[in-house]
């Protein structure tokens, strides 16, 4: 009976998930299609990028492959964010047309449903061009790979996916009271990526003491990179700092929680 | 003491903002439900209704944990709805005349194979609720369209079918024969009044359609501006607003007004006349006095409406 929240919203999150890819794949040259521009067009921000280098050589004191790492690593754990929560940003339409209510009378946590509506596979490209780039420039760096520096890999790359989930449950908690606030939550995760891919060095102290301890977004590939990189934090912070990210990350999932249930609590439905 | 539903005081207030002028926005509060309270046995089909704004649908989605109350207790199945609403979803059943709870791209069997799913059915349960469902409900020729692709009344009963699979205790009912034609009308209230009888599922009905009400319930409420302003039978609800049925008697030419003891001729239009009598008196002995002394070609009964009843009663006797 007291079965926990937690693993019904998953099982409901896999069955409506597989749902929608059942769905999708009914129409597989057209899914094709769709990840393959996804794959291009996140694809073409880096080339951008890497033809900026063909001019300049280094970027705030980082190589291109260094950039790529940065790049990588914040493609795949935005792109993981992403691929599982993504279809956040349709809830203050819900929230608007009153259609939250008919999510509201199943057994299921909201939001497993909210995150699994229209899963779209698609969105898996991100995470594949991220990890591509990811691995080039891992091919191309000189990284002296202590133990702590492997295992940091995939703690990054988890926790950097957890903030950026809980930045789009918060994001999506928001859009209870302010129904168009999905602009304001793009801010903070496509912003937010676009920030990342660059270095840290490129931007003012004010701007990385906001990113570190208010929006901890640096802890989703910064911190921990510079530590991978072997290069020192701008703002000074111990070398091992990226070890925290769990731990931050794990902060940001309960403020997004508490959100999200006040934000519930809030929904007031429509008149028809 | 086996109500499963209870209320005690139970209010709802909404704040909504609107436009006072060009820059300023005025808060105003909207007290949609304000303080109601009854409750409603295990086994019982009751009527809800009243006017349009009048808190029908919020008190149903306060009932179901979509709404959270602004005061008051409320209980379904001594379950607090908005506390524990999933727990609450597995033993409740919903329809929206207004507005679906399936999947709009999945065809009808998707559907309610997730449901099943997500309900956790038990297998044999589910194929004996399923095909129950689409034998009475006439689903079979609709299980593989999209909901999206289904007409109003198609999807009603689709919908009807997918509040009932998971064998709910108690299963609300906001409008759901809105929209409907006549046939399907007929269909959905049989299939709610075999359900009510077979399964013992309680039921709360809200409804514009006074014969809904006199088909299915024995008991109604009526709520206005959030109160509730009258709970008992149908009969002394006719009896309080002292509301009318119309005979409509069609004759063989033009005559006078017809003077019949116990009606009163209100409309005359050529050979067609329209007689008025207490809705609590049977019809018989009027249609028989009338065959007897006119020409009758035709004749037919209407209810009142529903509107028209409230209004009565609200406004004391004779109404609008
Ligand atoms: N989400 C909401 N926000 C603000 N006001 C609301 C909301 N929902 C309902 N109301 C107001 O509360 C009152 C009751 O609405 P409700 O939908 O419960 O009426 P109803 O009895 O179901 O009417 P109808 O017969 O038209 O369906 C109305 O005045 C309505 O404007
Ligand atoms: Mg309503």
């Amino acid at each position: 009976m007291a079965e926990s929240a937690v693993s019904t919203g998953l099982r409901a999150y896999v069955l409506i998930v597989g749902m929608w890819v059942r769905s999708t794949m009914a129409y597989r040259t057209s899914f094709l299609i769709m990840t393959l521009g996804n794959l291009l067009a996140t694809g073409l921000d880096f080339v951008a990028i890497a033809l900026m280098f063909t001019h300049i050589g280094q970027l705030g004191g980082f190589t291109l492959d260094e950039v790529a790492f940065l790049y990588g690593t914040t493609s795949v754990a935005f792109g993981l964010a992403d691929l599982v929560l993504g279809t956040m940003g349709r809830l203050g339409q819900r929230v608007r047309d009153g259609t939250m209510d008919t999510l509201l009378v199943r057994p299921v946590p909201i939001l497993a449903q909210v995150a699994a509506d229209r899963f779209a596979l698609r969105r898996l490209g991100r995470i594949i061009q991220g990890a591509v780039l990811l691995g080039w420039s891992l091919s191309r760096l000189d990284i002296d790979w202590t133990l702590d520096r492997v295992l940091l890999m995939p703690v990054m790359l988890l926790s950097g996916g957890a903030i950026f989930g809980a930045l789009f449950v918060l994001g999506g908690a928001f859009q209870f009271w302010a129904k168009d606030a999905s602009e304001v939550q793009n801010a903070f995760t496509f912003g937010g990526t676009t920030l990342l891919e660059y270095p840290p060095t490129v931007f003012g102290k004010e701007l990385l003491r906001g990113v570190t301890f208010v929006i901890p977004l640096a802890f989703v590939n910064w911190l921990p990179a510079l530590h991978i990189l072997g290069r020192p934090d701008p703002l000074g912070l111990p070398a091992r700092i990226g070890f925290a990210a769990p731990l931050v990350a794990c902060g940001c999932c309960a403020v997004a929680g508490l959100a999200w249930r006040a934000g519930l609590r809030a929904y007031q439905s429509t008149g028809s | 003491m086996d109500d499963l539903i209870e209320l005690d005081g139970v209010e709802k207030v909404f704040q909504v903002r609107r436009r006072a002028g060009l820059m300023r926005r005025e808060r105003r509060e909207v007290r949609a439900v304000d303080g109601i309270s009854f409750r409603v046995p295990r086994g019982e089909m009751v009527g809800y209704i009243g006017p349009n704004g009048a808190g029908k649908s919020t008190t149903i989605k306060m009932l179901t944990g979509i709404l959270v109350p602004s005061g008051g207790r409320l209980r379904v199945a001594g379950i607090d709805p908005s506390r524990e609403r999933t727990r609450l979803a597995r033993r409740i059943g919903v329809v929206f005349g207004q507005r679906t709870t399936l999947w709009w791209d999945l065809p009808l069997r998707d559907s309610y194979a997730l449901v099943r799913r997500m309900y956790r059915i038990p297998d044999d349960r589910y194929r004996e609720n399923l095909d129950r469902c689409v034998e009475l409900l006439n689903l079979s020729e609709l299980l593989d369209v999209p909901v999206r692709q289904l007409s109003l009344g198609q999807r009603m009963r689709g919908d009807i079918a997918a509040a009932l699979l998971h064998d709910p205790e108690v299963l609300y009912l906001d409008e759901p024969t809105i929209g409907l034609d006549v046939v399907s009308k007929a269909k959905v209230r049989q299939f709610l009044r075999d359900v009510n009888a077979e399964q013992g599922t309680t039921v709360l009905l809200t409804t514009h359609d006074l014969t809904d009400i006199e088909l299915l319930c024995k008991r109604v409420m009526v709520i206005d501006h959030g109160r509730l302003v009258y709970d008992g039978g149908l009969d002394g609800l006719h009896a309080v607003g002292e509301s009318e049925r119309t005979l409509v008697v069609d004759l063989e030419q033009e005559l006078p007004p017809i003077e019949i003891p116990g009606s009163r001729t209100v409309r005359v239009e050529g050979p067609r006349q329209w007689l008025a009598f207490p809705a609590t008196s049977s019809a018989a002995p009027i249609v028989a006095a009338v065959a007897d002394g006119y020409p009758l070609v035709d004749l037919s009964v209407r209810e009142p409406e529903i509107e028209d009843v409230i209004a009565r009663m609200l406004h004391g006797g004779r109404g609008v």
